[in-house]
């Protein structure tokens, strides 16, 4: 379990030496958010009619566009091969580094989720339950993304591909995730939406490990 | 080779799938034939949609197919990854081009239907939607091939790609099915599953058997493709390597 | 379609001995090799050669049990590896052809990182030791990215030492090194056998570690493996 540890510190270490990615990510989010009033018009309640689905869509963009970092630069320097070869299984491994990905990415989408809940003018009932919907969904996103990740390591270019194979999978935790914010705006309990994005993340979280480790295993040979 | 399944031999396959072949395809031709027949001739219009709902009789069977394409290469995928059966992957990707065009046949004369009905194009019901999600998982699973140059890493990774998508698509049909319900937007499809008038029973299930035949048909000629692709290749490579004896990376 | 093979291994196959029986490896279209066998005692260093194409990084890469084979058995001792994949991963050491460096972290951060990956617990002066062993002493704060093609190799060989383990697997490390170099990697492989580890090395140099076995695959004529 050490070792579990120690490869999600060295992923936060690298991602932090790194700089530029984590908030490069966050720009990403809130420049897509802003890209809609200037498209659709300020109009209030257009806007907050559409709050939760555009949040949503860009939280899925945001975090499809930065999935290269999961396995990417491990792979093209050989590290990818050591970390395999060493004691944790695969499935650890992709474990340890799609939560050190949420850690670097999704984490901060929840954090910024209620400034663009203010940005889309959401009814201010919503944003307790947008951070919470955010909570539960964006480590389903990046452990499904991981899959894909791990799929297209070895491709070359392969964010396109990655992103045609990730987002159809995508879309029940954009579905759930945007009928909780919306059933929050509207008055009505959310329960039932957070408790199937709920579901959908423990899903992943048995998922995600075991195609993401046979995906590897395969890029690897 | 290790793993060899006594049906795994292509010649056997090939030579057993050609001999089929001609009956699939009066199959086919027969199915579809009686099927439209009764289909567009012999059957009532529907009282409210006129004439136009005897598109159903193309659409559910195709809707309703690009699933049972899907489930195929679902399970080919896991034959190919459990127990490295070599036709298995080839069978699986084979299959993903007819399961593309019957998604492409069920969203055309979806929209065909719908247009006279309620004036546009397009509509996002249940149905509809999961289909064209089908679409994009069948795209993104050919697409996968194609990016590896290595056929085998290819197979595998498609393989693993086909799984996880059979795994998430009753979520994602769920999800749509339940978005659905949150909006209400219009339903094209009234007549489906045992609610269907005894009368459209038939032709609806003639069709059915059409559209059964002709991926099998194409799935045979695509596999025979396949496999002669690759000799070729596999011969190519040996051609080259006993000519040149050019060193190449370790 | 056997390629040549010339195989004096020293000592008796024991607990502590990687065997290969019939070994053969298929990449893309392409049977690599078949027919392999050998056995890796405590030890010995086998040298592994050949011509480019030949195999030796697979074969490497198949010792390391990142590539199955095609067919045959590789047993520790009297075990199948892939009964235990993880205790055969906690007793291999691989260096491959990249170096495996991380520019954003200092030289003594990429030691520790990897000392930790691998389960190891090493003290300042074991990183320090393993830093001098491949002349890299007093580098331990510099930012990896300065390093030049030769010192990041030596890094990444700096490796075994901190993180022991009993087979190493080489694949063309004197790559990038100078003379004086590969006398620190001689050095390092002498003192790993002395300590009852074993070495399987491919490369084009001819290395002063008292060889024990000799390997050689040569670019056999091969048939395409059936689709």
């Amino acid at each position: 379990m050490l070792e579990f540890w120690a490869l999600v510190r060295r992923d936060l270490l690298l991602a932090r030496r790194q700089g530029s990615a984590t908030t490069s990510v966050a720009v990403f989010f809130v420049l897509t958010v802003t890209l809609f009033p200037l498209g659709i018009g300020p109009e209030s309640s257009l806007l907050a009619r559409v709050a939760g689905g555009v949040i949503w869509v860009a939280a899925l963009l945001a975090t499809m566009l930065s999935l290269d970092r999961v396995y990417q630069s491990d792979f093209e320097d050989g590290s990818l091969d050591l970390i395999a070869l060493g004691p944790l299984p695969l499935e650890l491994v992709a474990l340890a580094k799609t939560f050190a990905h949420w850690l670097v990415t999704g984490l901060l989408l929840v954090v910024l989720s209620p400034v663009l809940g203010i940005l889309m003018q959401l009814d201010s009932a919503a944003f307790g339950t947008l951070v919470v919907a955010m909570a539960l969904g964006t480590p389903a996103l990046s452990l499904i993304g991981g899959i894909g990740a791990a799929l297209t390591v070895s491709v070359k270019r392969g964010g396109v591909l990655l992103s045609l194979l990730i987002l159809p999978l995508y879309i029940p935790v954009l579905i759930f995730g945007v009928g909780a914010v919306d059933a929050a705006a509207d008055g009505i309990t959310a329960r039932p939406h957070l408790l199937m994005l709920g579901a959908i993340l423990l899903f992943s979280l048995v998922l995600s490990p075991v195609a993401s480790a046979l995906a590897l295993r395969l890029n690897l040979e | 080779m290790p793993t060899m399944h006594r049906f795994a031999n292509p010649a056997r396959f090939v030579r057993i799938s050609s001999a089929l072949l001609p009956w699939l395809t009066v199959a086919m031709v027969g199915f579809f034939g009686a099927g439209l027949y009764f289909g567009l001739f012999n059957s009532p219009p529907d009282y409210q949609q006129g004439d136009s709902v005897r598109i159903m009789y193309v659409h559910v069977p195709a809707a309703t197919l690009a699933s049972g394409v899907y489930v195929v290469m679902a399970v080919a995928s896991a034959v190919a990854l459990i127990w490295r059966h070599p036709l298995a992957d080839v069978a699986a990707k084979s299959s993903a081009p007819i399961g593309a065009v019957f998604t492409l046949i069920a969203l055309v004369t979806g929209a065909l239907w719908g247009q006279p009905t309620w004036g546009t194009w397009w509509v996002w019901d249940a149905r509809l939607t999961s289909v064209l999600i089908m679409l994009f998982l069948y795209l993104g699973y050919m697409g996968l091939w194609q990016a590896f140059d290595d056929e085998r890493r290819a197979a595998r990774a498609a393989a693993i790609l086909a799984l996880v998508g059979a795994v998430n698509l009753p979520i994602i049909r769920f999800s749509v099915d339940w978005w659905n319900t949150l909006h209400q937007p219009a339903s094209i499809i009234r007549a489906d599953g045992p609610t269907i008038h005894p009368d459209l029973l038939m032709p609806l299930g003639l069709m059915w058997g059409g559209f059964l035949c002709f991926f099998a048909v194409v799935l045979i000629v695509r596999m025979h493709r396949e496999i002669v692709l690759r000799r070729i290749q596999a011969l190519q490579t040996l051609q080259f390597e006993t000519a040149a004896a050019v060193p190449q990376e370790a | 379609m056997e390629p040549g093979l010339d195989v004096t291994a020293a000592g008796q196959p024991d607990n502590e001995t990687l065997c290969g029986n019939d070994l053969a490896c298929i990449r893309g279209q392409r049977v690599v090799f078949s027919g392999l066998s050998f056995a890796l005692p405590p030890g010995s260093v086998t040298v592994l050669r050949g011509p480019n194409g030949a195999g030796k990084s697979t074969l490497l890469r198949l010792a390391a049990g990142l590539l199955k084979p095609a067919t045959g058995t590789l047993r520790w001792g009297a075990q199948d590896i892939e009964a235990d994949r993880e205790g055969h991963r906690r007793r291999i050491r691989y260096v491959g052809h990249l170096d495996a460096v991380k520019p954003v972290l200092s030289v003594g951060e990429n030691l520790s990182m990897w000392a930790a990956l691998y389960g190891a617990r090493p003290q300042a002066q074991d990183i320090a030791g393993a830093l001098a062993a491949f002349d890299l002493a007093g580098l331990a704060a510099l930012p990896a990215r300065f390093l030049s093609a030769g010192q990041r190799r030596r890094l990444n060989l700096a490796r075994l030492p901190v993180a022991p383990g009993r087979l190493w697997l080489l694949d063309e490390p004197t790559v990038s090194l100078d003379s004086a170099s590969v006398g620190l990697l001689e050095a390092a492989i002498r003192q790993h056998v002395a300590g009852g580890g074993s070495v399987l090395v491919a490369t084009h140099s001819d290395l002063d570690v008292g060889a024990t076995a000799h390997m050689t695959l040569q670019a056999a004529h091969r048939e395409p493996a059936d689709a």
